[in-house]
């Protein structure tokens, strides 16, 4: 009961406090007090919002950048998750990529655009690479750790159960570390999605939300831009919340294994 | 935690291979583990200076090893390298810095009083979402190019991460905690600064540190969209117009050893001077 009251209660501030940002903002965007070019009205970005959807140009500006970040993130998952579980299971092959890969982490993917524009020139390529930089290390990092802190019990379990080393790999090892790779997908999901943003900034093409935004300012359309960061907002809360907590529900959760993920 | 992680691994190990590998201890027992960081290095280099001096690719966009190591080492002696460098590193302490009081402050008030907690929280999950460079031609539109929209810029972005970190960590204070310390007589005052606040550090400190990863990661970018004049982005950035691949080789360097020096040096210090000292985590 009165948990139900503290729960409305904190919805209505909450809403309360969203419309009186709305109702400053709109206040200060009408004073006039700074150019309108600069600090659109909300009906105005509403209104630019609507016609490049209309249009069709904002639903093709997003077509190219998920075309660029899913590549990107896919190849990322072809090649970080078996070198996770790989670096896992061969001491061999861990002690070769662990030194490389905690020299090259701490690397900021924008800090390879430039070099990646000379090498690669402009275009979906650079872009894709610089999604795929950005996404492999915390997919190989969660792997890795993943298939490593599978509790030794169960895989003696299995083993002493007569398990041979191909269905001790698929029916433990890979369930036991589903919750870390799932996290390491949403990781990588998130870091490839900043990434392509800054990476259509940089090596500017023809098309991509991020380009719109750093296009737009040099014709001081804020409005335009203000509409383009509302839907790469939209599209990565979307794939944050619909996509991989779906995906969270139908795996980890539903083995019952999401306190694992969480300790 | 981390002293367990060995133990298990080798249970693993044990378990999947069959095979314990001991390693024998003997003479040159202290010198392996340094070869054997080494040899993966060793190994890439090769690889690259075989594709350099092959010829596959422009020398211009491909420059063997022994010319990136001279053009850095070129470039320090000349000190134009530390003059980007110190500048890139002024503007990651003061954005860091606006974000770090600002974010501690917002998130600790978040999670002690309901009221803050319920104006803030829908504002802060609308705007943290957002790729943070998503922000940066806004922000170079309303304050101009230079210094003080990439500052802002820094600050602005990495203080999602410690608000949300500060805010869980006072949540996380254990009830009891704060109850017994009531009962025996603390204030306000007094309950914050020797219950919440030390309670709520390991969260603060974790907050922090994604917090400057984010500014690094976020910083570089926006040097290179912000016209500043010095700075370790922008060094990169123009070297591209004159195909200077081995400046920006050279630049990219420095960039990866400032990350990992911010990571092992600044973030394991502190952590291991508190909350590791005070007995909240393992080390």
């Amino acid at each position: 009961m009165t948990d139900n009251k503290q729960r409305n209660r904190s919805l209505i501030r909450g809403a309360l406090s969203l419309a009186a940002t709305a109702a400053l903002y709109e206040t200060v965007a009408r004073s006039g007090f700074f150019p309108a070019v600069l600090l659109p009205t909300i009906p105005t970005v509403a209104q630019t919002l609507f016609a490049t959807i209309a249009d069709g140009s904002m639903i093709e500006h997003a077509a190219f950048t998920l075309y660029r970040v899913l590549f990107g993130f896919a190849l990322a998952i072809v090649v970080g998750l078996p070198l996770g579980i790989l670096m896992a299971r061969f001491q061999r092959v861990e002690s070769f990529f662990l030194p490389l890969i905690s020299a090259l982490m701490p690397i900021p993917s924008f800090a390879l655009v430039p070099l990646f524009m000379l090498w690669f020139g402009i275009g979906n390529l650079t872009t894709i690479l610089i999604v795929f930089y950005a996404a492999t290390f915390p997919m190989v990092f969660n792997t890795w750790s993943g298939v490593r802190s599978v509790n030794p019990l169960w895989l003696r379990a299995a083993g002493a159960m007569g398990a041979d080393e191909n269905s001790l790999f698929w029916k433990v090892i890979i369930p036991g570390a589903s919750p870390f790779i799932i996290t390491g997908m949403r990781q990588a999901f998130l870091r490839s999605w900043i990434a392509v943003v800054g990476a259509e900034m940089i090596a500017a093409s023809d098309w991509g939300l991020g380009w719109v935004i750093f296009d737009a300012k040099e014709f001081l359309n804020a409005d335009i831009m203000l509409a383009a960061l509302i839907v790469i907002g939209g599209i990565g809360f979307a794939f944050e919340r619909l996509v991989f907590g779906s995906i969270e529900r139908a795996t980890v959760q539903r083995w019952g294994m999401s306190r694992v993920a969480k300790g | 935690m981390r002293t367990i992680l060995p133990m298990m691994q080798d249970a693993v190990t044990i378990a999947v291979t069959g095979a314990p590998e001991r390693p024998e201890s003997t003479g040159s027992d202290r010198l392996r583990p340094i070869a054997r960081n080494v040899f993966p290095f060793v190994v890439v280099g090769l690889i690259w200076e075989i594709v350099a001096w092959a010829g596959v690719f422009p020398h211009r966009l491909f420059p063997p090893l022994e010319e990136v190591a001279l053009t850095f080492v070129r470039l320090t002696i000349s000190g134009v390298l530390l003059h980007h460098t110190v500048e890139t590193v002024l503007r990651l302490l003061s954005g860091f810095a606006l974000a770090a009081v600002f974010g501690v402050t917002i998130g600790v008030l978040m999670g002690r009083s309901r009221r803050a907690e319920d104006i803030l929280l829908p504002l802060v999950s609308i705007f943290a979402p957002i790729p943070g460079l998503a922000y940066a031609p806004l922000f170079l539109l309303w304050f101009g190019l230079g210094n003080v929209s990439a500052i802002l810029l820094v600050g602005f972005v990495s203080s999602f991460a410690i608000i949300f970190n500060s805010w869980t960590g006072v949540k996380a204070v254990k009830e009891i905690w704060v109850r017994s310390a009531q009962s025996m007589g603390a204030d306000d005052r007094r309950l914050f600064s020797h219950v919440i606040l030390p309670g709520a550090l390991p969260y603060i400190l974790t907050g922090l540190r994604l917090g400057l990863a984010q500014a690094w990661r976020i910083l570089v970018a926006v040097e290179m969209l912000a016209a500043v004049p010095w700075g370790l982005g922008w060094l990169i950035f123009g070297a591209r117009k004159f195909l200077n691949t081995d400046v920006m080789l050279a630049g990219i360097v420095v960039i990866a050893i400032i990350g990992l020096a911010l990571e092992k040096l600044v973030f394991q210090k502190i952590e291991n001077y508190t909350v590791v000292r005070w007995g909240m985590i393992t080390s």
